[in-house]
């Protein structure tokens, strides 16, 4: 069997999977990254994503293989010790409901702040309009990404 | 997989503990320290199952509902803690696993907090009493003079102070009070407020365990492949292309299907693929929609069974003007982002589950019988949840993942792919509504009837025989609120072998459909605004009619009343659940393209224990609401459900997010349901709104405005 070896949260770390496997079920069943979610498996509803280089990405839809070399990023390192702006917010504005989608939201909006601090709102609608939630709590996060963006974070 | 082998038994229970099953707030370190640092275990006072408090002081209230979203695991123990008098910040959380000892644990019908409002307060206050008690009696002075603040009896003479911790071993002795007297409204300090969820850290950094996360020593990974059309059954199956496949196990067939156990869930979904099976496709087969439409509109022919009437819906009234209109709902589907999945043991003749379950009363006897054991052999540790809505109130997942268990006598984790969530789902049954109604030379409604035709939930699960005077059918058309002297509600069922049971607000979200848009109807026949119509129908003592006030000033209703072309207003009301509702919807019609701007919503709800739980479930009930009533349709065909994912039964996304305004009525009247009670209205509002924007009546959901 192949093995991998990945970039995960600055920590390298060798699997044994196949190749093809997506790279959703190597965080989640070879590296008990679970707070990455799965959803969908298709690419459709952002509720898998991580950072790959920084960028954000639908890790469903990665196979392992392609994944060797870069620097991956998922909820549990966003930042460790949990002082990231969006979660501040995020619990500040209780922007959850039963939370399931909330990290793949969150890492959608975490690449694109840190790309583009003052995303229009436009490029704010283009990132989060196909990250699914379906307790609806889009307001929140429309709530929450306003005042982000206008405490310039 | 070999990570999560290494965590031991007994590390995992508390990992599932710290955040799976239990909850801790930030104090909860230094408590846990003080817990650590005593020889001997703690002395507990448990003077009911929801709550106890041990001799270090830690207080723990125990959650017996299931937190999906709504909030539960905040909103009960609010109620606990206000009469019990502790710090907020110093109480430990824990879901209760099944026991029957909590009474009915099934977290559906809105009823968490309506069914809790007493029993909980009560069991805060027989607390708080016996801890009073207790202290009155160690300083020997009357209970009169004593009272309880922040996990500590005062005494008021002097103001000495005992803690909780420290009246634990007094308290325990004494008998148990049956008449406590519960606080004045006007004295809460918890209930209420605003207070922030408990679980959100967590669940935003990724710690949270939901269902699907679960992990337990030695567990395997198993997909079930299930025949395409309902009520087929598996006829051979040839497993050899998944043998080939590494890290497989084995395979085994099950009631519901073939399931392959392999050593990760990609290479049980790859094995599960891999299968070679021989389908008998059973006696539907052939099914379609259309079948179903069919027998739907046969139905509609006959009078159907009147569950309702006043006056004579038949007689003559001068100068009237008559209308009539037929409405109708498809399926739809729950589709909560987690898909289904249970992880299972099954060992010495009993089992253990750890299931995102909404009924875990339910998923034990299902199991137990599933399974040839007795109910006391299965115990089920209830998870967080991404999401139910209706759909895990059923435990087919948990039978599965049960048999699978003891077929291989190996712990299972099952999961369903987001595609096996659509197909083999338990829909929202589809339904037809023949509406007829009169106005008189006033303007008056003078007649309304209403008849549904529906698959019945009640009868398909639970009583093929169901007397058509239990119908679930009527359910959100019975005892409305509107005074209209000649009227008739009736109900037809029919039958399908289409799995059906309850979703957010189940008939509520087909009935109210189509009497708020028929009543939007009448009052444009007669010529009538249409908050003026239904305010003249509804009696002047009426909470319904003081929301709808209310709603009208929120929303500017009557203000501006000519909104721009392409643009329009609608409204809706609605009572259920012991809540009462009304919103406007405001819409842009472009071409074909709908686009909800606004909504503004009121709730009447008696107490408001936590009003930002509230808001936040008038929120998610309208996105709800709107995905149903713009996008959710699953269609049939050949026995089987078309549809697979989100891109083919979409829902609501940020873009089309409308601005949502929640307002609500206050008073301190007992409490009503929330979580339901603001799907209703949606469908109806919009639909009004699209009717005033453009002319068109839309009557039949999902709406299309190019059919
Ligand atoms: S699970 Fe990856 S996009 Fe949906
Ligand atoms: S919070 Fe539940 S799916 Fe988004």
């Amino acid at each position: 069997m192949p093995k991998y070896t990945l970039t995960v949260n600055e920590k390298k770390q060798t699997v044994d999977v196949d190749a093809g496997t997506p790279l959703l079920w190597v965080l989640r069943d070879n590296l008990g990254l679970t707070g990455t979610k799965y959803s969908c498996g298709e690419g459709i509803c952002g509720n898998c994503t991580i950072h790959v280089n920084g960028k954000a990405e639908r890790s469903c839809v990665i196979n392992v293989e392609d994944a060797v070399g870069s620097s991956i990023t998922t909820i549990e390192g966003l930042a460790e010790k949990h002082d990231h702006p969006i979660f501040k917010t995020w619990i500040e504005l209780e922007v959850s409901q039963c939370g399931y989608c909330q990290p793949g939201q969150i890492m959608t909006l975490a690449a694109l702040l840190e790309q583009n601090p003052k995303p229009s709102r436009k490029e704010i609608d283009d990132a989060l309009n196909s990250v699914l939630c379906r307790c609806g709590t889009y307001q929140r996060i429309r709530n929450a990404v306003d005042k982000l963006v206008e405490e310039g974070q | 997989m070999k990570n999560s082998n290494k965590i031991k038994r007994r590390v995992f229970i508390k990992v599932v503990g710290l955040s799976g099953g239990g909850l801790f707030l930030a104090s909860y370190v230094p408590l846990q320290n003080l817990l650590a640092n005593t020889g001997d275990d703690p002395k507990i006072f448990a003077p009911n199952v929801f709550l106890k408090i041990d001799s270090n002081g830690i207080v723990t209230i125990i959650v017996h509902r299931s937190e999906m979203g709504q909030g539960v695991k905040t909103a009960l123990p609010m109620l606990v803690a206000e009469e019990l008098e502790v710090d907020w910040d110093k109480i430990v959380i824990e879901q209760a696993d099944v026991d029957a000892k909590y009474g009915s644990q099934t977290t559906g019908g809105s009823t968490s907090i309506r069914r809790s409002w007493e029993p909980l307060r009560v069991a805060g206050a027989t607390a708080r009493v016996m801890l009073i008690t207790a202290a009155a009696s160690h300083w020997n002075v009357s209970s009169d003079n004593c009272y309880a603040e922040n996990g500590f009896v005062i005494n008021k003479l002097n103001n000495e102070k005992l803690s909780y911790g420290e009246l634990v071993d007094e308290a325990s002795k004494l008998s148990i009070p049956t008449d406590v007297k519960l606080k004045d409204p006007k004295d809460f300090k918890i209930i209420g407020k605003r207070i922030h969820r408990v679980d959100t850290p967590d669940k935003i950094y990724g710690k949270a365990k939901f269902g699907i996360d679960v992990v337990i020593p030695g567990m395997f990974y198993a997909a079930v492949s299930r025949c395409p059309s309902f009520g087929g059954s598996v006829k051979s199956y040839d497993a050899a292309k998944a043998k080939n496949i590494s890290g497989f196990r084995t395979v085994v067939q099950i009631s519901s299907g073939v399931a392959v156990v392999a050593d990760s869930t990609w290479r049980a979904f790859n094995g599960r693929d891999a299968l070679n099976i021989q389908w008998d496709l059973g006696p539907n087969a052939k099914i379609n929609s259309d079948d179903i439409h069919n027998k739907l509109v046969n139905k509609s022919k006959a009078d159907g069974y009147e569950f309702e009437s006043r006056g004579d819906i038949n007689k003559n009234i001068e100068e009237e003007k008559i209308l009539d209109a037929v409405y109708e709902v498809p399926f739809i589907t729950h589709a909560p982002m987690e898909p289904m999945n249970c992880v299972a043991e099954f060992k010495d003749g009993k089992a253990e589950l750890w299931a995102p379950t909404q009924n875990p009363q339910n998923a034990r006897s299902e199991v137990a019988k599933a399974l040839g054991i007795s109910e006391v052999d299965v115990t089920v540790h209830v998870t967080l949840m991404g999401g139910g809505f209706g759909r895990r109130l059923v435990s087919d997942f948990a039978v599965e993942a049960a048999e699978i268990s003891k077929a291989i006598k190996k712990p299972v984790k099952l999961t369903w792919t987001r595609q096996e969530d659509m197909k083999f789902g338990w829909y929202r049954p589809p339904s037809l509504h023949v509406l007829k109604g009169a106005i008189d030379a006033e303007g008056k409604a003078m007649k309304f009837s209403h008849h549904i035709i529906a698959p019945s939930i009640t009868q398909f699960r639970f009583a093929p025989d169901l007397p058509p005077k239990d119908y679930d059918i009527k359910e959100g058309t019975v005892g409305l609120e509107y005074q209209i002297p000649n009227m008739r509600i009736a109900g037809s069922i029919i039958k399908t072998p289409i799995p059906i049971s309850w979703l957010r607000s189940v008939y509520n979200t087909q009935n109210p459909f189509a009497i708020e848009s028929f009543i939007d109807e009448l009052a444009f026949a007669a010529n009538t605004d249409p908050v003026e119509f239904r305010m003249k129908m509804l009696p002047d003592d009426s909470r319904l009619k003081n929301v709808l006030k209310v709603l009208a000033e929120k929303s500017g209703w009557g203000i501006g009343k000519i909104l721009p072309k392409g643009r329009g207003r609608g409204v809706a009301l609605f009572k259920g659940y012991d809540s009462f509702c009304a919103q406007v919807h405001e819409v842009t019609i472009s071409g074909n393209k709908i686009k909800v701007d606004r909504v503004v919503a009121v709730i009447d709800c008696g107490i408001v224990v936590n009003p930002d739980l509230v808001e936040a479930q008038m929120e998610g009930a309208i996105v709800f609401g709107l995905s149903a009533a713009l996008k959710g349709e699953i269609t049939i065909k050949n026995g089987g459900v078309e549809q697979s994912n989100f891109d083919d039964y979409e829902i609501l996304t940020y873009n089309e997010m409308p601005e949502i305004e929640v307002h609500y009525v206050k008073n301190t009247l007992p409490v009503g349901g929330v979580g339901e009670v603001g799907v209703p209205p949606c469908a109806p509002a919009v639909c009004n709104a699209i009717f005033a924007a453009t002319g068109k009546r839309i009557r039949k959901l999902p709406i299309r405005l190019d059919s």
